[in-house]
């Protein structure tokens, strides 16, 4: 699990995209940026997911990827594992309960994500190799 | 059947606990309700008009008696209720077209020892519900079919894992439904999902599938587009990766009613195709992307799980066990419509019927479930499927023990000979207990019960597929049936909509396709009228004993049918 850093937003992000932009168009521009807003406008809206799997994997942006908007305590897993390294819970959140959220699943999950990137059937046959 | 290793198995206990955390903190007022609410559906837990309702996955209908037994448990401990508004209520399962269970009548409070219980017999309910890859359905007879040609079931369970909490795709536009099919026969409605996949050997005796994208039901039912032939097993993972990123980043969220793939397959056509296939690409030289290629040692380290049975293995030299000469009448019924063929030399797989007069179709009660585990550890390895048909089914049965099998599942109430016929109706639970329905299922599916209720009758008329949808979410399939009956509200009245011709995609129904209305919809008590007529019409019109419903349905179109049902209006006379 990448670490998490949880902001209060008095310092905004270089850059904020909107959760419908392609990220294929500002591709071009990510070495500007130290660091990249992505939008959670509703939180059962997942496509910011999305955008960030693919600024990390696909443009291989490594700086910082915060989450934004109505962002509740329980996605942070998702957040964390879609390439996340930055969280703005929305106010009314308790980042007590976003950290323990974070470690329900201490022996890890099926499908590789971007902080393990390979599932786990292949790390098992690497440990055992 | 797949067995739970320790990862496995911490997993859905670690996956209750979470859910206990999120359950206590919605109880204690932490939690408000549209958020409490994503988080419950994605673990099974609907509100419904009574009390909550829990869908528990069945992944790909396979159960050991022991979880059924721990199903019987949860409908006879926690489900039954003894007091309050709905005295007497409850205590029953409901198996679904998705092969899975639901409960009705579980107080809300007691959601996380369920869920417990469940983690207990290496159950879950994780995503049965929400805006997520659903549990993985597959032909009830996978792995024991005679007209097999790949076991899907490995692959299911490959499946399984990869979509098991998958961190990006736990919030899509809509509900994403995958089936897979690996016989000649199509048993899993593939063609109606939002991916169908079919396995396939091609002239080197490779392994691959055949991908259809955006099928389904709803108020705009849609048969899936091919958009592969042969996609080599390997990159199955990789290529639902790219259908379900293309769907996430550019499906619908703006209207419920056009979020699923199948509105935006529908609207891009080519492009959707095109942009999947740039996506699969692209994923292949992401980092890590190609991490999901799988492996021949993984293939085969899960289909390790699939082989047979221990105590399982051919027998030869009984091939005419289950021959009906000289057999009594009710016996040789049971086989014909019960029994079914098996790839393994003396064996066959048994449908365990839940479809009888006095409870709805699907539903087993606590001790039903109890005398079918029994069954399934007497005759069947302890194993049992779950039809898309609502059934439940034995699928290692000896030919030699057909005959004790019969009698004990007579005995149980389990035996009655009416698989395929009209009797063996899809209905969905309906306005008795679910919130989105329109109208009530039941009572429509125990009057055709009650009016069918002849068996030599129900033999005549032979295969039929009858669908019930209590709304058009078409949890019944009404689309797909033979005749399709769709409960429709107007000015807080049921009305019933009927439809004739539709198809599964099965060999008897012919390519998947939805049924035509016939005509303004019907009034609750003439439905049964109405399937009265319109059986009566097929009688007269059919071309010889052997010709099915569907068959003459096809040859001489609908309007003689129409024209029967029409004779039977009553109540909505004034309006035909």
């Amino acid at each position: 699990m990448s670490t998490l850093r949880f902001v209060d937003g008095a310092t905004a992000a270089d850059f904020v995209v909107a959760n419908d932009v392609d990220v294929e168009q500002i591709a071009p521009d990510l070495h500007r940026y130290a660091s990249i807003a992505l939008v959670f406008p509703k939180w059962t809206d997942g496509r910011a997911y999305s955008q960030a799997r693919l600024l990390r994997a696909r443009y291989r942006f490594a700086g910082e990827i915060r989450a934004t908007g109505d962002v509740l305590a329980d996605m942070v897993p998702l957040l964390a594992r879609c390439g996340f390294d930055a969280v703005q819970l929305r106010g009314d959140q308790s980042r007590e309960v976003a950290e323990r959220a974070l470690g329900f699943f201490p022996n890890g999950h099926y499908q590789g994500d971007l902080g393990e990137p390979l599932p786990r059937y292949r790390r098992r046959a690497e440990a055992s190799a | 059947m797949y067995r739970y290793d320790d990862f496995d198995r911490s997993f859905v206990h670690q996956r209750a606990a979470q859910f206990r955390d999120q359950l206590e903190r919605h109880l204690a007022g932490q939690l408000g309700d549209d958020e409490f609410r994503a988080l419950r559906l994605q673990n099974g837990w609907y509100v419904q008009r009574h009390a909550p309702m829990l869908r528990v996955a069945v992944p790909y209908g396979e159960l050991r008696s022991k979880q059924l037994r721990a199903l019987a448990r949860i409908a006879r401990q926690f489900d039954g209720r003894a007091d309050g508004p709905y005295p007497g209520r409850g205590g029953f399962g409901h198996f679904t077209t998705r092969q899975n269970c639901q409960f009705n009548w579980i107080a809300l409070a007691d959601a996380a020892d369920v869920m417990d219980v469940l983690a207990d017999a290496d159950m879950h309910g994780i995503q049965t519900s929400g805006n997520c890859i659903r549990n993985i359905t597959t032909d009830c007879f996978a792995g024991v079919a005679a007209d097999e040609v790949v076991d899907p079931r490995p692959y299911c369970e490959i499946l399984r894992q990869w979509s098991t909490l998958h961190p990006e795709f736990a919030f899509l536009p809509r509900k994403f439904k995958i089936a897979v099919s690996g016989a000649t026969e199509d048993r899993a409605a593939t063609a109606w999902h939002d991916i169908g996949l079919v396995l396939r050997k091609n002239d080197a005796g490779e392994v691959g599938f055949q991908v259809r994208v955006g099928g389904g039901m709803g108020r705009t039912p849609v048969i899936g587009t091919v958009v592969r032939e042969f996609l080599p097993w390997q990159q199955i993972l990789v290529f639902i990766e790219a259908i379900v990123r293309v769907y996430n980043r550019y499906g619908r969220r703006d209207n419920l009613y056009k979020a699923r793939i199948k509105i935006l397959v529908k609207a891009e056509g080519q492009k959707f195709v095109d942009a999947v296939e740039a996506e699969f690409a692209n994923i292949l030289i992401d980092l890590d992307g190609s991490a999901h290629l799988l492996t021949e040692a993984e293939r085969d380290r899960v289909a390790a799980h699939f082989t047979l049975p221990a105590g399982v293995a051919a027998i030869e030299g009984d091939a005419d066990a289950d021959s009906h000469a000289s057999k009594p009448v009710a016996y040789a019924r049971w086989l014909e419509r019960n029994v079914h063929a098996h790839r393994l030399a003396g064996h066959r797989a048994v449908t365990l019927s839940l479809k009888r007069p006095g409870q709805p179709p699907g539903d087993a009660s606590a001790s039903q479930m109890e005398l079918a585990a029994q069954l399934a550890d007497r005759f069947s390895a302890g194993e049992l499927r779950v039809s898309h048909d609502q059934n439940l089914v034995l699928p290692w049965v000896r030919a030699s023990e057909l005959p004790a099998l019969w009698q004990a599942a007579r005995e149980a109430g389990l035996a009655s000979s009416n698989i395929g016929t009209l009797a063996d109706m899809i209905a969905c639970p309906g306005g008795d207990v679910c919130a989105l329905a329109n109208a009530r299922s039941i009572p429509i599916a125990a009057a055709i019960t009650e009016r069918f209720d002849d068996l030599d009758e129900l033999h005549d008329i032979g295969d039929i597929d009858l669908h019930i949808s209590g709304c058009i979410n078409s949890c019944g399939h009404h689309h797909s049936g033979h005749i399709g009956i769709l409960g429709v509200d107007k000015d807080g009245q049921e009305w019933y909509q009927v439809s004739l011709g539709g198809a599964d995609g099965s060999a008897l129904s012919g390519p998947s396709t939805a049924g035509k209305v016939i005509g303004p919809s019907f009034a609750a008590d003439e439905v049964a009228d109405v399937v009265e007529a319109v059986i009566d019409t097929y009688r007269a019109e059919r071309d010889g004993a052997s010709e099915r419903f569907i068959a003459t349905v096809r040859r001489v179109g609908i309007e003689p049918f129409k024209t029967a049902a029409n004779g039977v209006r009553r109540a909505t006379a004034v309006h035909a």
